[in-house]
């Protein structure tokens, strides 16, 4: 019996696509590691290899990091010649949909595990692209029920001058919308990277004035590039917190996270890769996971008969988070609890209690199916 | 509402399904995941006698068969903990590999069968040694542990990779894997060893297994209207001898399930306190007690008229939960 399983063995190769991450420019406790979320993927690779020794198939991971001003693209292509159909992605929006649109022919799918756009899960939406990074509008939506719970409803937003500074806060005015919070005012962040700046510095006076007065509860920053979020707290005039892409966090994955079995996903990751574990390697974990399960499935790792599985209502996640994902058909984005973190506690999870929906629960994070703008084909 | 009336009723029944008791009562031990102790309940008076401290993350308990000693997983501190049942202090703590979770004991009494949450490993430990006898390398997250009544054959559950293992009882040898629903977590076999009953936690369902030729014979799902299919969770799972009536704990959805054990269909819902994981049986199969997670207590179902007579508060975090056998 076990030799006719060893014959029969099903090889599964999966590409994992991303740029190579540059060192920090300055010293960063917490700097990127140069692995984030290709050791997530790893790490799902061998845990799909347990269930694959009893079931007769073999997972194997693939990955070109690419340098800076290399074509992501290029390094996909090559590995499509070779012929693998799955690929999971790090890759910023552009490329990303270069990539989708490059693979479409060969009947690739491709599963992003870090690019938060909502374009992507909206206009330009791919049937042949999977999302497992929550969306900007998932977590300015969890952030939105977050401070309708607490009765904290007036905000002041902070935008920073980065393109996707400008889209979260995109994001959390169509939540503010959606769930009938008040921005009170907005402001332009335009002091620079202070967060960055070391101690000795001098800090600029109009930093800390720039929040002074306004009828706000809270001040949501949208800081992408962790310039200036991480500045503001305890630097105001009055004593307001500060949540948003800093402070409170909503997030997929925090590596505080224990509940739900969380801890020994933690403590495998540790062990694995020698460091904690981060929302994307998480994200990148998620996809290699949820590849697994639909292969097992199938007995088969056709990416058709995988996303059809994927799509269709028999596929559940255990990720950990108490609900199972799953993905929405109607622009392949995975459904998910988020964590409200802060860095070294899990303050709650969103949906919060009360959001209801006909469906799932889930479905009040980011774009649900009267509201989208994507049309797959 | 007639919210005291029924309360009267349940709290009346209560006490004429205690007096219907037989001479003696039962101990029912709960183990207190976050408060490091375990609560001893009373089986007649229905309510805690004692909490006794023990080791660190308390999860897996059982009774020996001669009822003398209680074993404990304290995951934490990488032992199971041989408790004196008659004085409620600890005897010894036992090598059990690391980060033990459930385990299952050989009816003779020896030897315990334990998973390895951490380690993806099953242990077998002699305890009258405190010698690892074998280690049996399973799934990831190995959870659920259970002994075929004839003692041929080990199963256990790994929770991560979603399946049941069928292990050589004797030579510990694997000899098959059963992939079931996700987040498998607690394994029974039927009195007379023809059915496995195994829960998956996420995959929101049980599957009963033909332990011969290792086929699913069935998948039982539950729907409670209301409720979202991410709310209903199956943990805990115990059947009665007459292989008739299965309970199954329903997790968030703070339920628990009456199977019919022969047709498979879902009778009845009974309402239990919030995130219910274990369930013990009286040995007269006349009490069904439930550990409550998240309301930190533990509710008491009245097998025969399928009521839940009594709810009675414990430690923090109740998870698991054996009665003894005298």
């Amino acid at each position: 019996m076990e030799e006719a399983r060893a014959q029969e063995k099903l090889k599964i190769d999966i590409g994992y696509i991303a740029y190579a991450k540059p060192p920090p420019p300055l010293y960063d406790p917490e700097a990127v590691p140069r692995d984030e979320g290709v050791k997530g993927a790893a790490l799902a690779i061998s845990e799909n290899n347990t269930t694959g020794a009893f079931t007769g198939q073999s997972f194997e991971l693939t990955d070109a990091l690419v340098a800076p001003g290399e074509s992501p693209v290029e390094a996909a292509r090559k590995l499509a010649d070779k012929g693998l159909r799955l690929f999971i992605a790090d890759l910023p929006a552009a490329e990303l949909l270069q990539l989708a649109d490059a693979l479409r022919p060969s009947g690739a799918l491709v599963f992003n595990a870090s690019a938060p756009d909502d374009r992507l899960r909206g206009p330009d939406c791919r049937a042949n692209l999977f999302h497992i990074a929550p969306s900007r509008a998932m977590l300015t939506d969890g952030l939105a029920q977050f401070l309708l719970v607490r009765r904290w409803p007036r905000t002041l937003l902070v935008v920073g001058p980065g393109e996707a500074d400008a889209a979260y806060a995109a994001a959390f005015r169509a939540s503010a919308r959606k769930f009938g919070l008040k921005i009170v005012a907005e402001k332009p962040w335009t002091y620079g990277p202070l967060a960055r700046a070391r101690g000795d510095n001098i800090t600029e006076a109009e930093a800390l004035n720039f929040a002074r007065g306004g009828d706000y509860d809270v001040i949501v920053v949208a800081d992408e590039a962790a310039d200036f979020g991480d500045f503001i707290l305890y630097r105001t005039a009055d004593p307001k917190l500060v949540m948003g892409t800093q402070g409170l966090v909503t997030t997929s994955w925090s590596p505080v996270h224990i509940a739900w079995g969380a801890e020994q996903l933690q403590s495998r990751f540790q062990r694995f890769a020698g460091r904690v574990m981060r929302p994307v390697d998480y994200q990148a974990w998620m996809a290699a996971r949820a590849i697994g399960d639909a292969a097992q499935n199938q007995k088969s790792a056709d990416p058709a008969g995988v996303r059809a599985f994927l799509d269709g209502p028999d596929f559940n996640l255990a990720n950990y988070k108490g609900s199972p994902g799953s993905f929405r058909p109607w622009d392949q984005q995975l459904r998910q609890v988020l964590l409200y973190a802060q860095p070294k506690s899990i303050v709650g999870v969103a949906p919060q209690p009360g959001f209801l929906h006909q469906r799932s629960v889930l479905d009040t994070l980011g774009a649900d199916l009267p509201e989208t703008s994507c049309h797959l084909n | 509402m007639r919210g005291s009336g029924i309360w009267g009723a349940l709290a009346l029944s209560g006490l004429w399904a205690v007096s219907a008791l037989p001479a003696g009562a039962y101990q029912i031990y709960v183990t207190n995941e976050k408060s490091n102790s375990v609560s001893v309940i009373d089986s007649e008076k229905l309510t805690v006698v004692k909490t006794v401290k023990v080791g660190r993350r308390p999860r897996g308990v059982l009774v020996s068969p001669d009822g003398k000693n209680l074993y404990i997983c304290a995951s934490d501190e990488n032992g199971v903990e041989v408790i004196d049942t008659s004085t409620m202090k600890l005897l010894r703590t036992l090598d059990s590999g690391k980060d033990p979770e459930q385990f299952t004991m050989n009816p003779s009494g020896n030897p315990l069968y334990i998973s390895n949450e951490d380690n993806s490993e099953v242990t077998v430990l002699d305890v009258e040694k405190n010698q690892i006898v074998a280690r049996v390398p399973v799934g990831v997250e190995p959870e659920g542990m259970a002994l075929s009544p004839d003692g041929n054959v080990l199963v256990n559950t790994s929770e991560t990779t979603s399946m049941a293992h069928f292990i050589d009882a004797h030579t510990f040898k694997l000899i098959d894997s059963v992939l079931v629903d996700k987040r498998p977590r607690v394994a029974v076999f039927s009195k007379d060893g023809s059915r496995l009953w195994v829960s998956s936690e996420v995959g929101g369902a049980v599957a009963v297994i033909d332990p011969k030729t290792h086929k699913i014979i069935k998948k039982i799902k539950f729907e409670i209207p209301g409720l979202t299919r991410e709310e209903i969770q199956p943990v805990g799972i115990r059947l009665t001898s007459d292989g008739k009536t299965a309970f199954v704990a329903l997790g968030p959805a703070n339920r628990v399930a009456v199977v019919d054990a022969e047709t498979f269909e879902v009778r009845k819902f009974l309402l239990v306190g919030q995130r219910v994981w274990h369930l013990a049986l009286t040995p007269d199969e006349k009490l069904l007690f439930t550990t409550n997670g998240n309301s930190n207590d533990v509710s008491v179902i009245d097998v025969a008229s399928l009521k839940v007579i009594k709810s009675i508060p414990v430690g923090q975090s109740p998870l698991g939960v054996a009665s003894s056998p005298n």
